[in-house]
């Protein structure tokens, strides 16, 4: 399998605190790349760095080849990467069809937006499809801020997807929401996989990344502490050290039950 | 003739509002008229930036102005003729003013929310201080314009149809803008700018192209208003009571919508306009403004336009089922597909 997406000797400090040490991180063509560690170990900062909304003080990214490091998150959209956010972001006061819209300028120059309209007739059907695909075509018409959470989530994976972008990033999909939706969200995640969708996934629920994941990279305190397929990673005693001696962090329980349970 | 029949209210709007100085022809009334109209475009072309995009731009007087004063400058230098002649000089007003809109757009477009509104101020009264102080500007004196010499009964008329093609322009534009891709990305900054870059949307670009673009019909309606006066003072025309004026005219009709800021600039200015005159009591229209301030913030914080929408639509309808059953998480096309387990 070839490299699609990498990180090398990522560092970044927010004032004293160093979000990322020296972290690096390779994502698999064709896989789907589950990325862990507890609540503070920078993968949402990684996340960030690789989407262009944050500089990274050292290190690179590069994406098929090319560098990409300090690129606006615009132009790393445009060039294949798409992202969903760990707080569910969509855009409110437009209706769920126009949220599925916006995407798709991702290719053209902004100037050509201000003579055409909104949409043409191909991309309403291509939004409509995606719609379905996610299983909410009937709130096509609704105002985006009228939708509930597990819905919000649905759209937000969808209108990702509106540009066909190469690799999709989730930071955590599953949570939040109820079982019936975390299964759901997992099966539309091995269909569009299995269409060779890439996918670097960062996710609490350890059941989720276990039955998703091809390949998990554990990170711990800024840094990429072990990579491997989920059974070699749960098997490793540093993974279960950096989980465990977190000890005040609550919001980790079930992962040290699920990673102790093995 | 069905893009007619679709647009019927709005064809009647225009159409009364055409026949209006031909039915009603007191002076008194007809320029009430003129600045009403005025301010509906002046409040259109604000909207279709500050409220498309949710950047709340606190300084639009500075086109205002500059409309104004291109309009007096070169109607004095150029020794245009004190006719209707004068009227071509407007266009070039909202020229200059969208041309000025360029670097104040990109330098106050690099801050967000509070800090923008703050230094939309700062620039209005950078403006504002440079027309006093300049000779060329008149100083505080300020310019007049060459004097016309129509008769009483027919000087508003032609100013009043200026202000109703230029509000007609500005309508058709901001509805054009927001049926537009252009339009959409601007919405999109509004409710989540980053996450609008993140899907491709070049913020920097979109939000200077909407700044500059709403400073023309502003710019515009200076220059009518220039002509109007036949007299101008940089307290008046560089005025940050227009900035607040045209923002609460919005707000009250219904901020990012299209007939909000008509409805809004037509009834504040011509309420304004008609308390000031009938009782020279200045401080009355305030009184009554406050009221219908807190009327509106109390029943329908959203503005007039949105609230009347949703609660008599169907679409309005659709909504409130939907928030009203947002407690129940899963989308019904979820349980047609039979859920798989995860297996670890």
């Amino acid at each position: 399998m070839s490299t699609l997406l990498h990180a090398q000797g990522i560092s970044k400090s927010f004032g004293g605190l160093k979000a990322l040490q020296n972290c690096s991180l390779t994502v698999e063509k064709g896989k789907v790349n589950g990325l862990i560690g507890p609540n503070g170990s920078g993968k949402t900062t990684l996340f960030n760095v690789i989407t262009g909304y944050v500089t990274p003080d050292e290190g690179s990214v590069t994406f098929e080849g090319a560098d990409i490091t300090g690129a606006r998150p615009d132009k790393v959209f445009a060039l294949g990467i798409g992202r969903t956010f760990q707080l569910t972001r969509i855009f409110a006061r437009i209706s769920v069809l126009e949220n599925m819209l916006i995407a798709t300028q991702h290719n053209e120059s902004w100037v050509k937006g201000l003579i055409r309209s909104k949409s043409t007739k191909s991309e309403v059907d291509n939004a409509m499809a995606l719609l379905d695909f996610v299983g909410i075509t009937r709130l096509a018409n609704l105002q985006a801020g009228a939708l509930s959470y597990g819905q919000r989530k649905l759209l937000e994976l969808a209108y990702v997807l509106v540009s066909d972008p190469d690799v999709i990033l989730l930071d955590e999909p599953a949570g939040g929401v109820n079982l019936t939706l975390i299964n759901n969200i997992a099966e539309k995640i091995r269909l569009l996989n299995q269409q060779g969708k890439t996918f670097l996934i960062v996710e609490h629920n350890m059941e989720f990344v276990m039955g998703v994941c091809d390949q998990v990279t554990v990170m711990h305190q800024g840094s990429s502490l072990t990579s491997g397929t989920p059974s070699e990673v749960r098997q490793d005693p540093r993974v279960l050290d950096a989980y465990l001696g977190g000890g005040d962090d609550d919001d980790d329980d079930d992962l040290r039950e699920a990673v102790a349970n093995v | 003739m069905t893009l007619v029949k679709k647009n019927l209210g709005w064809v009647v709007f225009f159409a009364a509002l055409a026949l209006f100085p031909l039915v009603v022809t007191n002076p008194f009334y007809t320029s009430i008229g003129v600045y009403s109209l005025l301010f509906m475009a002046a409040a259109t072309s604000w909207n279709m930036f500050s409220g498309y995009s949710g950047y709340i731009a606190l300084g639009s007087a500075v086109f205002f102005g500059v409309g104004a004063y291109t309009e007096a400058l070169l109607s004095i230098h150029w020794h245009v003729p004190a006719n209707g002649d004068l009227f071509w000089l407007v266009p070039l007003g909202g020229v200059i003013a969208t041309l000025f809109a360029v670097p104040i757009g990109w330098i106050s477009l690099r801050v967000r929310r509070h800090t923008f509104v703050v230094i939309t101020i700062a620039v209005f009264f950078i403006f504002q201080l440079s027309a006093i102080n300049f000779s060329f500007t008149g100083g505080s004196s300020g310019l007049a314009l060459p004097f016309i010499t129509w008769t009483a009964t027919d000087f508003n008329n032609p100013f009043y149809y200026a202000g109703l093609i230029l509000v007609i322009f500005i309508t058709l534009v901001s509805a054009f803008v927001r049926r537009s891709r252009f339009g959409l990305q601007l919405l999109a900054i509004r409710d989540d700018e980053d996450r609008a870059m993140g899907l491709g949307v070049k913020v920097t670009a979109i939000k200077i192209t909407g700044f500059t673009m709403s400073a023309f019909a502003i710019g515009c309606a200076g220059a009518i208003y220039a002509m109007f006066q036949g007299q101008i003072y940089p307290q008046f025309v560089f005025d940050p009571t227009f900035d607040v004026s045209v923002a609460l005219m919005v707000f009250l009709g219904g901020i990012g919508t299209l007939a909000g800021p008509l409805l809004g600039g037509l009834v504040l200015e011509s309420a304004q306009q008609y308390l000031t005159a009938t009782y020279s009591n200045n401080s009355l229209y305030l009184l009554l403004f406050g009221a219908l301030f807190l009327i509106v913030i109390m029943f329908m914080p959203q503005g007039v336009v949105p609230f009347v929408r949703d609660k008599f639509t169907k679409r309005g309808e659709l909504e409130r089922a939907a928030v009203a059953a947002n407690d129940v998480s899963s989308p019904s096309g979820m349980t047609s597909g039979t859920p798989t387990e995860v297996t670890a």
